[in-house]
């Protein structure tokens, strides 16, 4: 009887050992790889991502992908005042008032766009974030004054601030992605601040205090990462502002004054003159800067609801 | 303000205390706002080996005092003044960097929710191994296997796969275990656990409490056990004060506590506490009232409004003086001038009949 007891004995905790196992592979989901699980499954965020990836593609391959050169002019013996020819063979979306084929300025001008709104935003999270580091972590006069600086910069409009910036550093392109990156700077910094102040005062960053980690430690381990979501977030969001604020900068003369790099902002303003005789000069360009930015915020969006604690699992 | 002179206990057991706090206060001011005394001169000690529980309800004390203790209350609008002594060393207004020293190595503490007191972005490993690096000079290959080691005292299965996961992927107990584990990790001399079984189950609650047991009492660390739960008490702690409004009111050991509680606030804890052996149908006696119906100390017994025992002379303008907390037997301190008189049966649970 004892015999028969301690096979079923045996039998039992041999059953408890497995089931107190982590099947292989499962173990260390973090959440950055529970939030793209759950981002793979959200049509939004693949609507976002499919859109921004086939415009980074297209700005990646544009020389390959442009059928005409997007400087050389044509069909010039058709061009008249009052008429500018529309789309034929050859040039499916038409040419511009100078002959130039609209389809590969618009592919073309996709570089110099994007590459604007993710330097620019870049700039503007990298400065933005070591001001809301340097203020959530010390605290006291430290955050009064970068908050201060902060405010400052916030109370003056972002546009108004952005063409003063390109007119003071002078007509280039590096001036345009410093001046849209200033005016993204105080959001990224007050974002960080915020979350990190709350964060700071969390249960976890209290008992890293108790076993005695020095502060750097907690916070760069462990403040730091948990406030990160949110400025990824903004920095998705704004990657849409800063295309359209680079194409309003162009739009205003303030762009990039080399001609040689097609953008639609300056394709947009460009087209303004001519909006009468042939609307879709400014149509074009004016629809590839919504879908671009409309495929950030939806990307921006679902990145958010995805990292939302509320949404977990 | 009568304060009386109390000879220290705990130290009768094993000679020197490890912690000694004296007469501690601490005050939450803000400007323009009527400064609250969270804690109003506690004294207590702990020897090595010895558990005290800190035991009150919500709003006591009790969390402030264990937070005083470690030096972890902020800086702005809070006043500590008394003395806590760990080791003979002062604690209070020594540097931060001291402090930062001292805890983790020396003293260690266990919080309320498991879940929340572990970083949910970085994994369990790092967050042991970092306890170790801090404190303990190691490289990264010997803090893997100590922090392994670690969580395989505090009965972590497969501790080696457990440190890649992230805290959601444990259950609040392994979480529990995790901190203790973090706690442990450079063996301190003091550990405070701020009701570390509160956000568990029933069963786990008691793995816990075993494991405390286990890693902290019988290998001669001094323990503050902060609980509201009075079967924790009788489970574990050698010593009770129970804390009313920012003061102990009455002191004792656990047997003499539950067997003859003196305070009618601790009888009425005790009360409230439902009991296998009494017959069935016999309503409990919650204490009425709420915790916030005190009044200040300085004008009489804070419990006053709540206590059926409650006369004129608890009040200050009638008795000429405050309160006082004074030895009432052998071992035994207690703040209160009408006391529950003994023999009689005791109005509420005993030690047997509140233990789990």
């Amino acid at each position: 009887m004892t015999a028969m007891g301690d096979v079923k004995r045996r039998r039992i905790d041999e059953l408890a050992a497995r089931a107190g196992q982590v099947p292989e592979g499962e173990g260390g989901v973090s959440l950055t790889k529970s939030a793209f699980r759950r981002l793979r499954r959200n049509p939004v965020a693949i609507t976002g991502a499919v859109i921004v990836v086939l415009f980074l593609l297209v700005a990646a391959f544009a020389p390959l992908l442009a059928p005409k050169d997007p400087l050389t002019q044509y069909l010039l013996s058709e061009i008249r005042p009052g008429t500018i020819p529309g789309s034929r063979e050859g040039f499916p979306l038409g040419v511009d008032n100078l002959g130039r084929d609209l389809l590969s300025r618009l592919i073309v001008g996709s570089r110099q766009s994007l590459l604007i709104g993710v330097v620019s935003t870049l700039l503007g999270v990298v400065v933005g974030m070591a001001l809301g580091v340097l203020a959530g972590a010390f605290g006291g006069w430290v955050d009064t004054v970068v908050m201060r600086f902060v405010d400052i910069l916030l109370s003056i409009p972002g546009l108004l601030m952005a063409i003063s910036i390109s007119v003071l550093l002078g007509q280039n392109q590096y001036a345009l992605m410093i001046a849209i990156a200033v005016t993204q700077v105080p959001v990224f910094a007050r974002l960080l601040r915020g979350s990190m102040l709350a964060q700071r005062d969390s249960d976890y960053a209290l008992a890293a205090r108790a076993l005695g980690i020095r502060r750097s430690r907690i916070v760069f381990g462990h403040v730091l990462p948990n406030s990160l979501s949110p400025v990824i977030v903004q920095a998705t969001l704004s990657l849409a502002t800063a295309i359209i604020e680079a194409a309003a900068l162009s739009f205003l003369g303030l762009g990039d004054p080399d001609l040689a790099r097609p953008e639609w902002g300056a394709m947009l303003s460009n087209a303004q003159a001519f909006l009468s005789i042939r609307p879709e000069l400014a149509v074009y360009p004016a629809l590839c800067i919504i879908v671009v930015a409309l495929g950030f915020t939806l990307l921006g969006e679902s990145l958010r609801e995805a990292l939302d604690p509320k949404f977990r699992r | 303000m009568t304060i009386v002179e109390l000879p220290p206990h705990g130290d009768d057991r094993t000679g020197r205390p490890v912690l000694e706090v004296d007469e501690l206060t601490v005050t939450f001011a803000r400007k323009g706002e009527q400064p609250t005394h969270a804690v109003d001169g506690v004294s207590f000690s702990v020897a090595p080996g010895e558990t005290v529980g800190l035991v009150g309800e919500s709003g006591c004390g009790k969390s402030v005092t264990s937070l005083a203790i470690m030096g972890l209350l902020p800086r702005r609008g809070v006043q500590v003044g008394g003395s806590v002594r760990f080791d003979g060393h002062e604690l209070l207004g020594a540097s931060d960097r001291t402090l930062r020293r001292m805890r983790g190595a020396d003293m260690a503490m266990v919080f309320q929710d498991p879940l929340s007191s572990l970083n949910p972005t970085v994994p369990i490993g790092t967050q042991v191994t970092e306890v170790l690096f801090e404190h303990r000079e190691m490289s990264r290959k010997e803090a893997v296997d100590e922090a392994t080691r670690l969580l395989d005292r505090v009965g972590i299965p497969d501790p080696a796969r457990r440190l890649k996961e992230y805290p959601h992927q444990l259950s609040g107990g392994m979480r529990q275990r995790a901190l203790i584990a973090m706690a442990l990790a450079c063996s301190p001399r003091l550990l405070i656990a701020d009701e570390p079984t509160t956000a568990l189950d029933v069963t786990i609650q008691a793995q816990i409490l075993e494991l405390l047991r286990e890693l902290v009492v019988d290998s001669g660390t001094a323990l503050v056990m902060i609980t509201h739960d009075l079967g924790v008490v009788a489970g574990l702690c050698d010593r009770v004060h129970v804390m009313y409004a920012g003061r102990i009111i009455e002191s004792a050991d656990r047997h003499d506590l539950f067997a003859r509680p003196r305070q009618p606030y601790t009888g009425g804890l005790l009360a409230s506490v439902p009991r296998l052996d009494g017959a069935r149908g016999v309503p409990l006696h919650p204490i009425r009232g709420s915790a916030r119906d005190v009044i200040p100390w300085t004008e009489g017994c804070a419990f006053a409004p709540r206590c059926d025992n409650a006369q004129d002379d608890c009040l200050t303008e009638v008795a000429g003086s405050t309160v006082p907390l004074e030895l009432d037997g052998p071992g035994r301190e207690l703040r209160c001038r009408h006391p529950l008189e003994y023999p009689r049966s005791p109005a509420g649970a005993t030690a047997s009949g509140a233990a789990r």
